[in-house]
């Protein structure tokens, strides 16, 4: 893969020299890129979304719902009977002051948020909607509640587990609980499920956590300025991307983290105008919202085509079971690694209960989405695989032309906001994917640089190729890491179970103090 | 009984003169302990990346030893010279907030600080550590200028 990877990059680079033939050539090169893509991970990519025999439900959808069911269950609703606790956590109510300059709560969850938070947000919403229409929403925000129970299971044990080293810095995530966890209780397996784990990871990296970012920054930038080859906007992010992860400028992945959270709110800021302007269509579009989640509304697949969009969204951009945030949560510091578990949980909610419900709701508000007058029913497009939108739109653009018909001048703010959260997500998965290349092949400088190489190159390929191809790569790396993370979960939540038994007991009795009020 | 002062030390010149004044005022004091704090800015609400938030602990610790080593040694041993009994400490947080609470927690009765720098436009806005000091702190607060 490596080595074709190269070869595309050095193509891409030896057309740019040869300008006369730029556009013709150019456009080649994007489909040639596209078509080696697609024929290289189409059988991963049908392994991992194979559906249940005589159905057209993938399994690895169940998969994710079925776990997150389970955690909620065997947790007693924790996302629930925590929340508040989690608030104060966050807050920093039990932090101990002389921790401070520590790693704090809020810090680690608005690191792992910056990773999760982004394009999923954006363009994830509106493939979903723009497939399995309006209900989507309602199963994705079913998702985003179940999926706090499964982030919190696996950021207790990612806290748990971590690895702490002589010169001060931390490592973990679940390839370190799996081994670790495995070993205490004296089950088999441990050391070869966290090596099959570390492989996803860097596929995921590769794919959710890059291409598709890549590819969807894109997408917005050409809708901007017109038309032009992908390779040219990879190029410029792969050198960006390079200039901090190899280069260590880091003034660059600072402003970004910095200026990342005010985008964010921004957005959502810009949703809830939009929302509040057509206030009196927020009824009919929660209508439906339900009526689409068990009827369909005419989409392909009906309302269990809405249910799979909407499931499967969920867990792209919130990323509840795939094992990625316990990376990002591992550095805090605390002595009781559930408090981090706790924090984790406001995760999904803020991602998918409430930014992405924001994009869905704008989406239906805006009637993006064309409505078959007879029926009441959306009509589908020309190859009757989605439902048909005004100009055609679909992803990050669909998104970008309901926000349009509200805030005329927002696709720009969209744009700048598109291109910085892929930069941010980009540079948080280039981290994950690099701790499970570290896991698997020892920490130093000429391994790092391998796989950071690898990272940018992969950036160009995502950028040139077309989304069908990139999704479908991106969301089978993602789950596939899901595959092993939650397989390993079901054997180490007892451990979780534990940690929350005492720690509940001496909350309540007071052993566990307050410092502030 | 001892009374105990806290000198607010920023490692400029005013923090200097803060701790020439306190050295005045203990002087004239039966029996008095100096505690001299520097405090690193440090705000738990700040975002960082995770590679950053990785090595946070070893920043940490090298944050405190530079602070220790710069700042905090030099002014204990110069105090210990002048015949002062002289205590040192190098915490993260909020410069007032953490002066204030470190001078509760060790029993002292007031706190010795430099005016601070007042240039730059977030300060003149927000104000300085100093001012937010004055104001909230529950001992008497000497500012010297």
């Amino acid at each position: 893969m490596k080595n074709r990877s190269t070869f595309w990059l050095t193509s891409a680079v030896a057309a740019m020299a040869t300008s006369p033939l730029a556009a013709q050539e150019a456009m080649g090169i994007d489909e040639k890129v596209n078509q080696a893509f697609a024929s290289l991970t189409g059988p991963f990519v049908s392994l991992i979304f194979a559906p249940f025999p005589g159905t057209s439900f993938p399994w690895i959808v169940m998969w994710l719902v079925v776990a997150a069911t389970i955690f909620t269950l065997y947790f007693g609703f924790v996302q629930f009977r925590f929340f508040k606790h989690a608030i104060q956590l966050v807050k920093g109510d039990y932090s101990d002051p002389n921790d401070a300059g520590e790693v704090s709560h809020f810090q680690a969850l608005a690191t792992a948020l910056s990773g999760t938070v982004g394009l999923g947000n954006i363009a994830g919403v509106a493939v979903a909607v723009g497939i399995g229409g309006p209900g989507a929403t309602f199963w994705m925000i079913l998702a985003g509640l179940l999926g706090m129970a499964s982030k919190f299971t696996e950021c207790t044990l990612g806290v748990k587990y971590r690895n702490e080293y002589e010169d001060g810095t931390v490592s973990g995530g679940p390839m370190y609980y799996i081994s670790k966890g495995f070993s205490e209780l004296g089950l088999p397996g441990g050391k070869i499920l966290a090596v099959v784990f570390s492989i996803f990871c860097i596929l995921g990296a590769l794919g959710g956590g890059n291409m598709f970012q890549a590819n969807q920054a894109h997408a917005q930038i050409s809708g901007i300025v017109g038309d032009y080859p992908g390779w040219i906007t990879g190029i410029v992010f792969a050198a960006v991307v390079f200039a901090v992860i190899v280069g260590g400028i880091k003034s660059i992945a600072n402003v970004t983290e910095k200026v990342v959270p005010f985008m964010g709110i921004l957005y959502v800021g810009a949703a809830l105008i939009i929302l509040l302007v057509n206030y009196d269509q927020i009824g009919w579009a929660f209508g439906q919202i339900f009526a689409g989640a068990f009827t369909g509304l005419g989409v392909a697949g009906g309302f269990v085509g809405a249910l799979i969009q909407g499931f499967k969204r969920a867990a792209f951009s919130n990323e509840a079971g795939v094992g990625s945030a316990a990376i990002a949560h591992s550095a805090v510091k605390t002595k009781e690694p559930i408090t981090e578990g706790f924090v984790s949980l406001l995760e999904p909610l803020i991602d998918t209960v409430v930014i992405c419900t924001m994009t869905a709701l704008v989406i239906v508000i805006s009637q993006q989405l064309i409505i078959d007058e007879a029926t009441g029913n959306y009509m589908l497009n020309e190859a009757g695989t989605a439902i048909a939108t005004i100009d055609g739109n679909s992803g990050v653009s669909l998104t970008s032309a309901a926000f349009a018909s509200g805030i005329s001048w927002f696709p720009y703010v969209l744009a700048i906001a598109v291109v910085l959260f892929a930069f941010s997500t980009m540079i948080s998965w280039s981290y994950y994917g690099l701790k499970a290349w570290t896991y698997l092949f020892g920490e130093g400088k000429t391994s790092e640089l391998a796989f950071k190489v690898i990272f940018c190159v992969f950036i160009v390929i995502g950028a040139a190729a077309s989304l069908g191809p990139v999704i479908d790569f991106s969301d089978a790396a993602i789950f596939a890491m899901a595959v092993v993370n939650i397989f390993c979960l079901y054997f180490l939540m007892k451990l979780v179970k534990k940690e929350l038994a005492s720690y509940a007991a001496r909350l309540e009795s007071g052993e566990i103090k307050k410092y502030s009020h | 009984m001892t009374a105990k002062i806290v000198i607010g030390l920023d490692g400029t010149d005013t923090g200097e003169r803060a701790l020439a004044f306190a050295k005045d005022l203990a002087a004239r004091m039966d029996a008095c302990e100096l505690i001299a704090i520097y405090v690193i800015e440090w705000s738990p609400f700040t975002f960082q990346t995770a590679e950053e938030n990785a090595q946070r602990h070893k920043r940490r610790e090298e944050e405190i030893a530079l602070a220790k080593s710069r700042i905090v040694d030099p002014a204990i041993a110069a105090l210990t010279d002048a015949g002062f009994k002289a205590t040192g400490l190098v915490r993260h947080g909020d410069v007032a907030e953490t002066l204030n609470r470190l001078t509760v927690e060790n029993g002292a009765s007031q706190i010795i600080v430099g005016r601070g720098s007042s240039d730059g436009f977030a300060k003149r806005v927000f104000g300085s550590s100093t001012q937010s000091l004055v104001m909230h702190a529950d001992v008497p607060v000497t500012v010297v200028g």
